[in-house]
């Protein structure tokens, strides 16, 4: 399953719990208690924030370490020493990408800046879904570490707004069959 | 603690304050409808059921961002002053100030856009406002930003008078968001909640506005001296630090309403309390040091920033769900309420809210936003909780309001209409945006591919039914404060304006 629909499917869970418990509460809202069992709702509901609270501390800690162990975004101060490298440079409204085709199997470092405005490079697999991106900013260069798995023929497009020509500021990259070694 | 009557004397509006609020809420709702007829066209276009073209496209988003950001600090502003003066001494002129300033930034802001065919968006990224390629000038993206400082400064005057409020009555900040009750003493029963967000209000958004105006005078500079040039990604850090303080504390200060009214319809007390403190306290740091999630993508921030970013987001949701919204459904839980349109409102504003975070924090997550930045996903999830969570809000308390005209909660065959075609607009509209980005269809782009257009049209449908309920709510929420309060609306009891 790809990224993008493994946090479709969580953020419908959660916001589908979210929405189970307001269902629950709002049907027993025109109901009315005596104080004594008022008392009893107060302190289950006491409760029950505490095992949310604990609840939520676990995601919390596991959900930080399983994304975070290890960071999405290569350092950038240092050589990656990727396979292969293709500068991207964009400008209004248009990519220059050299060299404008990689293997696939092998690690590419792209690297990515801007000659005038915030510009995005996001990078479409050949069925249409994003891959990875980072953002093309004037005076800085982005390094991004992508492996193609397969060849054919992917999408960049722009992904930051950069003026009227945002729209159709993409180009295509190459991606062809490793070479047996 | 907040009180049960339902409409007590100290909120009665009279005179000027009557005149200076109803100009704050008609100006509001009149513009939400216009700024969603903007975004309808827009979601339409995207749709292929219209023909925009790409620059006048781009104005209307530029219209539609800032008008909508602005219009909900406008009305939520509204909110807080409402029940503040009830605690503190407000000076209507501060009030009335920060109206007419943001009227005349709208004017500077609607002047730019289309009369000198600004198109840069609200964000003003640093540099797009000065390379319009003859679409637009520089000193059209001047006047968008002159704009922007007017309605800055309003938002301030009515901060720092606010905040000589608080201090008069609490003597210091610190006092007035409750820190010293945050290790141990006896909580003062009656230590307002809206003095509590009121306060980190003041402290988040003067912040954040301070580093607006930095950003925009160094624009500004960059305008008039293109020799100076700014550091792009300092820039986009002030940019998005103003940005995000501003529309938060549109949700802190709209949750007042929550506070405050949510208890008189249930008849139940919502009483302050230590882990109410806590979370009040937390957010007002998280908010102030969240922003770097905006800028996830990019890799030339220090990586502790982005590790910070994403912590932080995922942090935000515990005030938010252990307190606020646990804290409403537990004082909702068995109170027997009557449902009206105010009580009916808040409840969803706290669904909005609430569910709206969840998409927010797995967006505000380093490895999703590697492919969800700048989809469809990041309208779908803010649209989300401002449309369904703080604009619920605040017309919770309009409609409080016109009760208050007549002594009973407005609960009329239109209201309990227009309130399911808002909801499931809004669901619609919303739930379209999110798959769109799981799609990946990008955010902010007037040209969309054949494959993108079903998502578009769903939303175009959601989009309609919100905009229908709307209308209805300006026309009803207008004509319900413009009439006469009856006589002796005032003082009426929770069980009497409930039964």
């Amino acid at each position: 399953m790809i990224l993008q629909n493994i946090v479709w499917t969580i953020a419908l869970v959660g916001m589908g719990l979210i929405a189970l418990g307001f269902i629950y509460v709002i049907s027993q809202a025109g109901r009315t208690v005596d104080e004594a069992a008022s008392i009893e709702s107060a302190r289950t509901s006491g409760v029950l924030r505490k095992w949310l609270f604990a609840a939520l501390l676990v995601i919390f800690v596991a959900g930080s370490w399983a994304t975070l162990r290890r960071f999405p975004i290569p350092p950038q101060n240092r050589a990656l020493d990727a396979g292969q490298v293709v500068d991207v440079v964009a400008s209004q409204w248009f990519w220059q990408v050299t060299p404008p085709s990689v293997r696939s199997g092998s690690t590419v470092e792209f690297r990515v800046t801007s000659t005038d405005v915030n510009h995005g490079l996001a990078i479409y697999s050949p069925e249409g879904h994003i891959l990875i991106q980072t953002q093309a900013m004037p005076g800085y260069t982005n390094k991004l570490l992508y492996t193609f798995d397969q060849p054919g023929v992917y999408t960049l497009q722009c992904l930051e707004f950069c003026g009227v020509g945002h729209g159709p500021m993409k180009t295509t990259l190459r991606v062809v069959a490793a070479i047996a070694e | 603690m907040a009180s049960l009557t339902m409409y007590p004397d100290d909120e009665r509006l009279a005179g000027g304050e009557r005149i200076a609020f109803n100009l704050y809420i008609v100006t509001a709702v009149a513009l939400f409808v216009l700024m969603m007829l903007l975004g309808l066209t827009m979601r339409m276009t995207q749709a292929k059921w219209l023909t925009v073209q790409s620059p006048l496209f781009y104005q209307l988003l530029s219209m539609h961002g800032a008008g909508m950001v602005g219009t909900m600090a406008l009305v939520t502003t509204a909110v807080m002053w409402f029940f503040l003066r009830k605690y503190v001494q407000l000076h209507l002129w501060a009030f009335v100030a920060n109206y007419v300033l943001f009227m005349l930034g709208a004017l500077c802001i609607i002047a730019s856009i289309f009369v000198g065919r600004y198109g840069a968006l609200w964000t003003f990224l640093y540099p797009l406002p000065v390379r319009g390629f003859g679409l637009w000038t520089s000193n059209t993206s001047a006047l968008f930003m002159v704009g922007y400082l007017l309605i800055g400064v309003g938002s301030l005057l009515f901060y720092l008078d606010a905040a000589a409020g608080i201090i008069k009555v609490h003597g210091n900040l610190g006092r007035a968001l409750g820190l010293q009750w945050l290790f141990g003493g006896k909580i003062d029963p009656d230590h307002p909640k809206a003095v509590v967000a009121s306060t980190q209000v003041i402290i988040s958004n003067s912040l954040g506005i301070l580093a607006g105006a930095v950003v925009l005078v160094m624009s500004l500079v960059n305008i008039f001296f293109p020799t100076v040039v700014l550091n792009a990604l300092l820039a986009k850090n002030l940019i998005y630090w103003f940005g995000h303080q501003y529309i938060n504390a549109t949700i802190y200060m709209g949750v007042i309403a929550v506070y405050e009214l949510l208890p008189r319809y249930t008849g139940k007390p919502y009483p302050i309390s230590r882990p109410f403190l806590w979370s009040w306290a937390a957010s007002t740091l998280f908010v102030i040091v969240v922003y770097p999630h905006h800028l996830l993508m990019d890799f030339a921030q220090p990586r502790w920033l982005a590790v910070i970013g994403q912590m932080v987001s995922w942090g935000a949701g515990f005030p938010v769900f252990l307190v606020t919204v646990f804290g409403a459904l537990t004082n909702l839980h068995r109170s027997g309420i009557r449902w009206t349109m105010p009580s009916r409102l808040l409840i969803l504003s706290m669904f909005g809210w609430a569910a709206g975070i969840v998409p927010a924090i797995l967006d505000g997550t380093i490895r999703n936003n590697l492919v969800m930045h700048n989809t469809q996903w990041v309208p779908g999830h803010f649209h989300f909780y401002l449309l369904l969570g703080v604009l619920a809000m605040a017309m919770a308390l309009m409609y409080h309001v016109i009760g208050s005209r007549v002594s009973a909660p407005p609960n009329s065959s239109a209201d309990k209409l227009g309130f399911p075609l808002y909801l499931a607009g809004g669901l619609i509209f919303t739930y379209a945006f999110l798959d769109a980005g799981r799609l990946s269809v990008p955010r902010r782009m007037a040209e969309h591919l054949d494959s993108w257009t079903f998502t578009d049209k769903v939303g175009s449908i959601g989009a309609i039914l919100v905009v229908l309920a709307m209308l209805y709510f300006a026309i009803r929420i207008s004509a319900g404060l413009l009439k006469q309060p009856s006589a002796g609306a005032a003082g009426v009891s929770t069980a009497d304006a409930a039964g």
